[in-house]
């Protein structure tokens, strides 16, 4: 080996940038920006609370807010990282009692977990009447 | 703090071509992190035509194939080239792996190979590994006792404690999960990593080791053990089939028992 002196200064091989995706990374970082939405997403609640609260004129403007379809995509979002994060973190939770590492077992858990989001969020969404023409 | 993007000095570069040889039929296409301390330059990637005519099978034989055939300062680890010594450890094709247990015919596409990620280059595809072995030193990967020797034999074990060693011996120290590891990237100085930890779990359950509470005394701790957040990578990525995330989730539950207890 060349002396420190010697040589110039190391590089830091790439990692993110070329690392590949897969199932179980990927659903961790899923779980973690679910978890930041949901955070966000308390934010709005709360705001909704607050004009709910403060009279008719500001409940209306954020209905209306809610409603539009930039509010709608957001609220989509949200009931999607809701289920996912629940869904997820029952994994999470059988992780620490140590069931469910197998390499199989984490694939169906993953793949599940994405499912029951999709599903969730569909039923979801029905239940509240938000797709035209199929009411329940 | 994770620091996503590259440093400067770090960010790879093109490199050069290397046409594969005439009347050559049967050609893959290698990309090749290459960088050379004394060049002063960036990383960059050269490219490698071969004749998989007369090449092996492996990812290793193609690039010894490089160093041999077209240059030979191409600069790898390699030793046993059957899986058992870990030298050859790194990125190919997006995740990390033994270049001489990897079959080229299983990669689509080019076939693109790197250091082992979130590592200092020593030189091409040799990282300076240093810290990782002094981070192994840490966890004492020895048996400690307390008792004194039996003068006339070996500390025995029966075959139920001696089998739940199965599964963690086994380990190469190739470094391949603790470098696939995200969490490892953003806090290489105060996590141990999935090898480390698995290391350790290997030491606590070990029925003749006298000293699984100083062990565990020692893993308990935010960073050392608890930056594990399960995501698995380490386990996806194992050259000889383990499950360091695995062997994580039972030192924690071992701390917990011990505090219920």
């Amino acid at each position: 080996m060349s002396s420190p002196e010697a040589s110039h200064e190391r590089p830091l091989s790439p990692h993110l940038q070329i690392y590949r995706w897969q199932i179980t990374n990927t659903l961790s970082i899923v779980h973690r920006l679910t978890g930041f939405a949901l955070s966000a997403g308390t934010l709005l609640l709360v705001y909704w609370l607050i004009a709910v609260a403060t009279g008719p004129g500001r409940f209306a403007y954020a209905q209306a807010l809610i409603t539009s379809w930039p509010g709608q995509l957001l609220m989509l979002g949200w009931t999607f990282s809701l289920f996912y994060h629940l869904g997820n973190g029952i994994r999470h939770l059988s992780w620490d009692a140590g069931w469910g590492f197998e390499l199989k077992t984490l694939r169906a858990t993953g793949w599940l977990v994405v499912l029951f989001s999709l599903i969730m969020t569909g039923v979801c969404w029905w239940l509240a009447g938000a797709i035209p023409g199929i009411a329940p | 703090m994770a620091e996503f993007r590259l440093p400067k000095n770090s960010r790879v570069k093109k490199g050069h071509t290397f046409a594969a040889p005439e009347g050559a039929r049967n050609v893959k296409r290698f990309r090749v992190y290459r960088w050379d301390p004394d060049a002063g330059e960036n990383p960059r990637m050269d490219t490698y035509h071969l004749d998989m005519d007369t090449c092996g099978p492996m990812v290793l034989d193609a690039l010894i194939k490089v160093k041999d055939e077209i240059d030979s300062t191409l600069t790898f680890r390699r030793s046993c080239r059957e899986g058992i010594c870990g030298s050859c450890a790194m990125n190919i094709d997006g995740t990390n792996t033994l270049a001489c247990t990897l079959p080229i015919a299983g990669i689509r596409g080019d076939v693109k190979v790197y250091p082992l990620p979130h590592q200092q280059v020593i030189k091409d595809l040799v990282p300076d590994q240093t810290h990782f072995f002094a981070q192994y030193a840490s966890i004492k990967p020895w048996l400690q006792t307390q008792s004194t020797a039996p003068p006339d034999k070996e500390r025995l074990q029966s075959p139920e404690d001696r089998h739940k060693l199965d599964g963690l011996y086994e380990c190469i120290m190739c470094a391949c999960c603790s470098t696939a590891c995200p969490s490892y990237w953003w806090n290489p100085d105060r996590f141990l990593g999935p090898a480390v930890l698995l290391q350790a779990y290997r030491w606590i359950v070990d029925s003749r080791d006298e000293m699984t509470g100083e062990r565990l005394d020692d893993l308990e701790d935010p960073f050392r053990l608890y930056r594990c957040h399960t995501i698995m990578s380490c386990t996806n990525t194992c050259p000889k089939h383990l499950n360091p995330g695995k062997s994580i989730a039972e030192i924690k539950k071992l701390l917990v028992e011990r505090k219920a207890t």
